[in-house]
């Protein structure tokens, strides 16, 4: 395997296993909260119970996202050292400000995970929702970052040197925004139906049901009602990125030729050498329409910029696909759900409804993936926009092949713990807290 | 704001070489326990660890940060010619970190635990070993940016006597804070008697390890014993540090835990004085004698400037938070383990 591919696939797989934890990381303390709110409101001792699982999963999450992210901070050197000192003193200020939310958000969680019985029942709950706010800062502020490479900003690029910086400047970046923005209610939609998902099927196999289906009323609400606001969030990104990064829209869209009344393309496999899409449903101007409001204006395609600066078409359509595909059935499951709620309460118990919800368990992370993927492939072949490539930036040390080797057999060996550790936990729910007795 | 950005960094890797240090020598002194009190010396270890235990590692984070955004030259240097011990003590942060929670938090108790705590104790030993072996290859003057061959840019840098003995310095020092850590976490005379004994035996541990690091310095040229005595704050240092290390086992005998806490800790704090003062603001020797410098390689003003404020208003909401948890947990520990 070549240096250069080894190093993007173990930075991809880095990225991508620490999301998943991240997303968990940051959301399920808003679940835990909830719960916790209505266990010292009602005294329902059902609640307790709930907030107490949660609480384990999310302690095993927590301590795998941090180990995995602890590693990133690193890795971002090892593999891109060129990158990370000329951008390192750029966009470091949402590092930095990151290391004290994410401090706060550990300290934050040793009070909540141990502080059962020793706190203020209500000091004790402040303490979950801090773990929560600080996970969601954490998270907003490495999305910044990520923002600032795709649409970098803060200093001047003269003849190679990187000249006047503003770290404030750069971590208010053109694309700080919109990124942070779907990638929190990402969070909660993926973290949420997988959630859900999860308690739907236990309910189906008729374990602990009462447990389970007020475990699934609470995260189905916030997966719901995340779905929803999604699209109009995807929408205000796609129009931020066909104007600050039209090789990347064109890429997801697999766009090839500049013109007026250009058709939003759905499915398809494009084909990048003739520069056509076959098998595509095509709604005509739909993405002239969808960026601009108007189904005659023009939209640039990969027509426009040279061969070496186009991203991978294939990957960032098939991604953005999957995407948007798996995003719409989400929110028309959350549309439907929160109607079921609102007019007929019954159906909630009803199988067919449960096994949709069963399926639609790793849809939000699928979908989570999937964008990360657009947005990542979609920014090659630069690291920072516009201003280094990553071929550039790679480490010269050889034999990075091996190093993804090993990455991939750890990252694959946590997953297999860390799903049969949550199997176990949920297979053990009946017997931890099977008596109504809150205190144990 | 320079000096208050590198006053952060020196800070951090103190804390982290404290507190994250202790974290790595409770699992090797869980390593050196004899089964039957291994139970034991786990469950102590939950109660006195478990609260802290992600906080501690979020030094290290710091650490990292403050390098590439201050000091981004020298960042990029360390992961390209110490790639090799960063990602091995990497692997063992991730399997440290996650076996010590999955233990904790494994729903059945059955022999996953026995694996769970293999990979603990192992990793609790190569982590540390790896983070000393980084910090020696960076003063070493074996990092060689004009190497021809994968083994003398990549290998040859990190892999030597020095390096590898500043490693073994760091594991006895980890594990001689972990026992005098718990000794007050404990109640039960015959519990606490067995971290004394293991704690003098760390701490002979770590003055042999120590002396082998100074022979170690003299057969590779490495002018350790000028830094440590060459000046008067090194040899203040060194003399303070040989003063509590004597106080220190006059209060082991009495079993006098915040006083020995103390000690221990202000041991480290003037090891590691007396190893930096005179070399610093020079954080990586290279071969050749050139050097890469905190003053001279930091990075522009305005990024410093920013790190510095961010540090700053940082603490003001990490210190008192972290000090409180702290203090909540450690005013019941006891209680509870009676």
């Amino acid at each position: 395997m070549d240096d250069f591919i080894a190093a993007r696939s173990q930075m991809a797989l880095s990225l991508g296993f620490h999301i998943i934890f991240s997303c968990i990381g940051m959301v399920m303390p808003f679940f835990m909260a909830t719960s916790h709110y209505l266990w010292l409101r009602t005294k329902n001792p059902v609640y307790i119970n709930i907030t107490k699982a949660w609480s384990k999963g999310v302690a095993i999450f927590f301590a795998t996202g941090a180990v995995s992210g602890t590693v990133l901070s690193f890795e971002l050197g090892l593999l891109w050292p060129k990158f990370m000192e000329h951008a390192g003193p750029i966009f470091g200020m949402p590092f930095s400000l990151e290391g004290t939310a994410f401090f706060i958000e550990a300290i934050a969680l040793g009070f909540f995970l141990y502080g059962w019985n020793r706190f203020h029942p209500w000091f004790h709950w402040f303490t979950g929702i801090v773990v929560g706010v600080s996970g969601l800062a954490s998270g907003i502020l490495v999305v910044s970052a990520n923002g600032w490479m795709n649409s970098p900003s803060g200093f001047d690029y003269l003849n190679g040197q990187y000249l006047n910086i503003d770290p404030i400047k750069a971590l208010f970046n053109d694309a700080w925004f919109s990124q942070a923005l779907h990638m929190s209610i990402a969070a909660f939609v993926a973290t949420g139906f997988a959630v859900a998902g999860i308690h739907a099927y236990m309910i189906l196999r008729k374990r602990d049901v009462r447990f389970h289906l007020t475990a699934f009323k609470i995260a189905v609400v916030y997966a719901s009602i995340a779905a929803i606001l999604q699209p109009l969030s995807g929408d205000h990104s796609a129009k931020d990125v066909a104007h600050r990064q039209p090789a990347k829209l064109a890429a997801m869209e697999a766009h090839f030729k500049t013109g007026k009344r250009v058709p939003l393309i759905i499915g398809g496999l494009p084909d990048a050498q003739n520069e056509k899409v076959d098998y595509a449903i095509e709604i005509p101007g739909g993405l002239s329409f969808m960026i601009n409001g108007d189904w005659n204006s023009e939209i640039k395609g990969l027509d426009q910029f040279a061969e070496q600066d186009r991203p991978p078409v294939l990957i960032t359509h098939i991604a953005f696909q999957i995407m948007v595909g798996l995003g719409m059935f989400m929110m028309l499951l959350g549309i439907f759900y929160l109607f079921v709620v609102w007019k007929k309460k019954r159906w909630i118990e009803q199988k067919w409804l449960l096994w949709l919800f069963t399926a639609a368990t790793p849809m939000g992370f699928i979908a989570v993936e999937a964008g990360w993927t657009v947005t990542e492939v979609g920014r090659q072949p630069w690291i920072i926009y516009g201003i280094m490539r990553t071929a550039d930036a790679v480490t010269p040390m050889p034999g990075i092949a091996y190093s993804f080797y090993l990455y991939t057999a750890v990252y694959i060996s946590l997953s297999v713990i860390v799903t049969f550790l949550l199997y176990r936990q949920i297979k053990m729910v009946g017997k931890l807290y099977g008596t109504s007795d809150a205190n144990t | 704001m320079l000096y208050v950005v590198i006053f952060y960094l020196w800070v951090a890797i103190l804390f982290y070489l404290l507190f994250a240090g202790a974290d790595f020598g409770a699992g090797i002194i869980e390593l050196l326990t004899s089964k039957k009190n291994r139970n034991k010396t786990k469950r102590t270890m939950y109660r006195a660890i478990g609260p802290i235990w992600e906080a501690n590692h979020m030094w290290l984070i710091i650490t990292v940060v403050i390098l590439f955004v201050g000091f981004p030259k020298i960042y990029s240097a360390m992961s390209v010619y110490l790639h090799i011990p960063l990602t091995i003590m990497l692997f063992g942060i991730i399997a440290r970190g996650t076996a010590f929670t999955f233990r904790h938090y494994d729903a059945v108790e059955d022999e996953m635990q026995l694996l769970y705590s293999r990979i603990f104790e192992l990793s609790s030993f190569v982590t540390p070993l790896f983070l000393g072996i980084i910090a020696g290859s960076s003063v070493s003057g074996h990092i060689d940016p004009n190497a021809n061959t994968f083994v003398d840019a990549y290998i040859y840098s990190w892999l030597n006597w020095f390096s590898v003995a500043v490693g073994l310095f760091t594991v006895a020092i980890c594990g001689f804070l972990a026992a005098i850590y718990l000794i007050g976490e404990v109640a039960d005379e015959h519990e606490k008697s067995r971290f004394i004994q293991k704690a003098k035996m760390m701490n002979i541990a770590a003055v042999i390890c120590g002396s082998i690091v100074f022979m170690a310095a003299y057969a590779e040229n490495i002018p350790l014993a000028d830094w440590m005595f060459g000046n008067t704050v090194g040899i203040s240092a060194i003399s303070a540090a040989t003063v509590s290390l004597i106080l220190l086992w006059y209060f082991l005998y009495k079993g006098k835990t915040r006083i020995l806490r103390v000690l221990a800790g202000f041991q480290v704090l003037m090891i590691l004085g007396a190893a930096t003062f005179r070399h610093l603001p020079n954080i990586i020797i290279l071969k050749g004698g050139s050097y890469l410098s905190l003053i001279e390689h930091s990075g522009q003003e305005k990024a410093i400037n920013a790190l510095g404020w961010a540090l700053l208003i940082g603490s003001v909401f990490i210190l008192p938070a972290l000090f409180y948890l702290i203090y909540s947990f450690q005013k019941n520990s006891v209680r509870a383990s009676l």
